[in-house]
């Protein structure tokens, strides 16, 4: 139930259809979570899918700070990894002494670290927006990072803390063994955070963080001090990275000071970003697609940390709405009939550049296995064929095929593309 | 005692300056086109593998001039081609433009010369002790990295307060819509001030990679504090950003050197923490442990109270 629905019920009784209309993402993505694990049954898919869940709360959590408030924090990590400190030390608590807290109920731990690390650490960054808040961020993340290192009592040193998530009681009975009463537990804990967001968005709180991101003089002329608001926000936002970190180490049953530090922070900006932060799913794209790449495309080939950074800086540059953001607007475009005359040209200009991108990928994978590979006169295996990459004919042909893909590209299906939009304009 | 506080002055002198060679060219970007560069730390590596790889055929001297240069050309098409695209979108997309390419340009590094150190050793014609003091030899090659450093600074100094291009820097720093109204290619300057930057910051690379470490890590090992120096120091001010680096350098070196907790200090005053209280870890807590967080403690604490920095004649 959002707050949009309660407000048109207000207003005017809300037929079953728009019910409906509102309803079934919901449903349908409780539908998918479901019904994943009956697919995907090996406990690696569990461990990847618990993780997607932990990022997808994660990552919402972030775009409350960046996209609804317009403030760019570089040190996110700190309340998920602190809030993840926190219910690990409840964790061994339990373990310890038998307390009868039930496990179901340990991320509220991390989510209650998370705001107090909000509260004092939002009190001093909230002030201003922009570019100093920016960097505030960044130096409390490297503070906190860092004192990991002179905390070790806290933080367990290198070797991080473990816990056992058997050892709490249940409060429905489950035993949290396997992983996949675990990825359940994920799942029903993000879909809680998930629509909590969302319908944070739709409270007055929602809409004066709007304001304040886009013109804070005028916010504060209709009457809310933009500093309380982007305060409330980020202390709310923290939480729920809290609440994300208790959830980790439930799923991992182990926690490093990694967790609070400057990488985990800059892949949630990441995430949130190749995204989208200007609609609600784009962050929960995003944390699928990063998790899974994180975690399958390592395995595939050594070069998929370039792949990130290219397919990151891909998206700033050419997709600035991020992937989600992108779908939309296309699809948009699609029902509205805009691309009715020109999509001949738009799968052409589309499938030169698609060629493109594989020369690269082979251009690439061939670099990574001369430079890195301990026998680079080995054969190597891509695209089927398997070759060997010392030769210059390999490179030829990749390089070929780039250059050729993008000569096509700007000398023909590119004016072909402007030249059908216009007449499309032109009939408009 | 005095040993200590001569070598742990002249060392953190000589960090200083180092920083001060890696955020000099930040500072300018930083002020001029309110672009954090996030890469920039990344330059600052280029510059040490390319001198590197160039100084095992050419020798030290050529790449000195060579390996900067060659980088500037980079930063050149880095700011045409890719942050101009993005500079329409607003600031942060382009904030995360060089956030992403600090990664690849991170990844192409291991991919050219591998994850293990370079073996970038100090030029023969340094390679003898300067001096010695309290019967400890200084090498030569620090003082030339503190002699490179102050050429860099007058150099700089001169050239932006004395001729007419550095007129028109300074004046695309405060009033960009008037310089570009008086006829001057304000996009233009940017570019050749973006090259410039990261032109100073592979200098840096240069010399510092031999001084400190030549690995893939090193950008990010530096990037942060890069960002310290030049908000400390104050947005588009060189010599803000001069003391501001002195300071940390300073400040780190000594926090290693004399390895001092707050219970020396209580001892003079006869107290201690007892060793059971949760103050206990804090208070006996050395100074070497310290030492990382110094300089963001400073950073927080400078936006907090003086957001403009030191030197700083507007907040950004």
């Amino acid at each position: 139930m959002s707050a949009s629905q309660t407000k048109s019920a207000s207003s005017a009784r809300p037929s079953a259809g728009t019910l409906v209309q509102h309803t079934w993402p919901w449903l349908a993505a409780v539908a998918v979570a479901l019904v994943l694990p009956l697919i995907f049954t090996s406990s690696h898919a569990l461990t990847m899918m618990s993780h997607m869940g932990v990022m997808i709360i994660f990552a919402l959590s972030y775009n409350m700070l960046l996209g609804n408030t317009g403030l760019l924090s570089f040190g996110h990590a700190v309340y998920f990894g602190l809030g993840g400190y926190m219910a690990m030390h409840m964790l061994r608590y339990i373990e310890a002494t038998g307390f009868g807290m039930p496990l179901e109920l340990v991320p509220l731990v991390g989510a209650a670290g998370g705001l107090l690390f909000g509260l004092i650490f939002g009190s001093v960054s909230t002030r201003r927006a922009g570019v100093v808040f920016a960097m505030i961020s960044l130096g409390i993340g490297e503070m906190v990072s860092a004192s990991s290192l002179m905390f070790t009592g806290f933080f367990g040193g290198e070797a991080g803390l473990f816990g056992n998530r058997e050892a709490p009681t249940s409060l429905f009975g489950i035993d949290y063994g396997p992983g996949i009463a675990v990825y359940y537990l994920v799942v029903a804990w993000a879909l809680i955070a998930a629509v909590l967001i969302f319908m944070l968005r739709k409270t007055p709180l929602g809409w004066m963080a709007n304001a304040v991101r886009d013109n804070p003089e005028r916010a504060q002329f209709v009457g809310y001090n933009p500093v309380m608001v982007r305060f409330v926000q980020f202390v709310l936002s923290a939480t729920f990275a809290g609440l994300a970190g208790g959830l980790f180490i439930i799923a991992d049953e182990i926690i490093t000071d990694e967790t609070v530090g400057m990488i985990q922070s800059g892949i949630v900006l990441l995430s949130a970003y190749i995204g989208g932060i200007g609609v609600f799913i784009g962050p929960v794209i995003g944390a699928i697609l990063v998790v899974f790449l994180e975690s399958e495309l390592s395995s595939v080939t050594d070069a998929w940390l370039l792949y990130f950074g290219l397919l990151f800086v891909g998206v700033v540059m050419f997709a600035p709405q991020g992937l989600a953001g992108l779908g939309f607007q296309w699809f948009a475009a699609l029902r509205s009939g805009d691309w009715g005359g020109s999509m001949l040209a738009r799968g052409y200009a589309a499938g030169t550049l698609l060629v493109a991108l594989v020369g690269l990928v082979a251009v690439i994978e061939m670099a990574y296995h001369i430079f890195r590979h301990w026998n680079p006169q080995e054969p190597m295996t891509l695209f089927l064929v398997t070759f060997n990459a010392t030769n210059a004919l390999p490179w030829v042909l990749a390089f070929g095929v780039i250059a050729a893909a993008i000569a096509v590209y700007v000398v023909h299906a590119r004016p072909m593309l402007k030249q059908a939009a216009g007449r499309k304009e032109g009939q408009a | 005692m005095l040993e200590t506080i001569t070598f742990s002055l002249l060392n953190g002198l000589l960090y200083g300056m180092l920083l001060f060679m890696l955020s000099s060219g930040l500072t300018l970007i930083f002020g001029m086109m309110g672009v954090l560069n996030f890469a920039h730390a990344s330059f600052y590596m280029l510059g040490a593998y390319f001198a590197y790889t160039m100084g095992l055929y050419t020798g030290f001297w050529v790449a000195l001039f060579l390996a900067p240069v060659i980088v500037g050309l980079l930063g050149a098409v880095v700011e045409r081609y890719g942050l101009r695209q993005v500079h329409q979108h607003g600031h942060v997309p382009e904030l995360l433009f060089t956030f992403g390419l600090a990664y690849v340009i991170e990844e192409l590094v291991r991919l050219f010369w591998g994850n293990v150190p370079m073996n970038y050793r100090v030029p023969e014609a340094l390679d003898f002790p300067l001096f010695s003091l309290f019967g400890t030899n200084y090498p030569a090659f620090r003082v030339f990295v503190l002699v490179v450093a102050i050429a860099m600074f007058v150099g700089l100094y001169l050239l932006l307060k004395r001729t007419r291009a550095g007129l028109i820097i300074q004046a695309s720093l405060s009033r960009p819509d008037m310089v570009s109204a008086l006829g001057h290619n304000v996009p233009q300057v940017f570019m050749w001030v973006f090259a410039f930057g990261t032109g100073l910051a592979a200098l840096g690379g240069v010399v510092g990679g031999i001084q400190l470490v030549t690995e893939p890590g090193m950008a990010f090992m530096m990037g942060p504090i890069v960002f310290v120096v030049v908000v400390v120091g104050g947005l588009g001010s060189i010599q803000g950003a001069l003391i501001a680096s002195i300071l940390i350098g300073v400040l780190q070196t000594f926090a290693l050197s004399v390895d001092w907790s707050l219970a020396n200090v209580g001892i003079l005053f006869g107290y201690a923490v007892p060793p059971d209280s949760i103050f206990a870890t804090l208070w006996y807590m050395d100074s070497t442990r310290i030492a990382p967080i110094l300089p963001y403690l400073l950073l927080v604490l400078m936006l907090i109270f003086r957001p403009r920095g030191l030197m700083g004649k507007r907040e950004s």
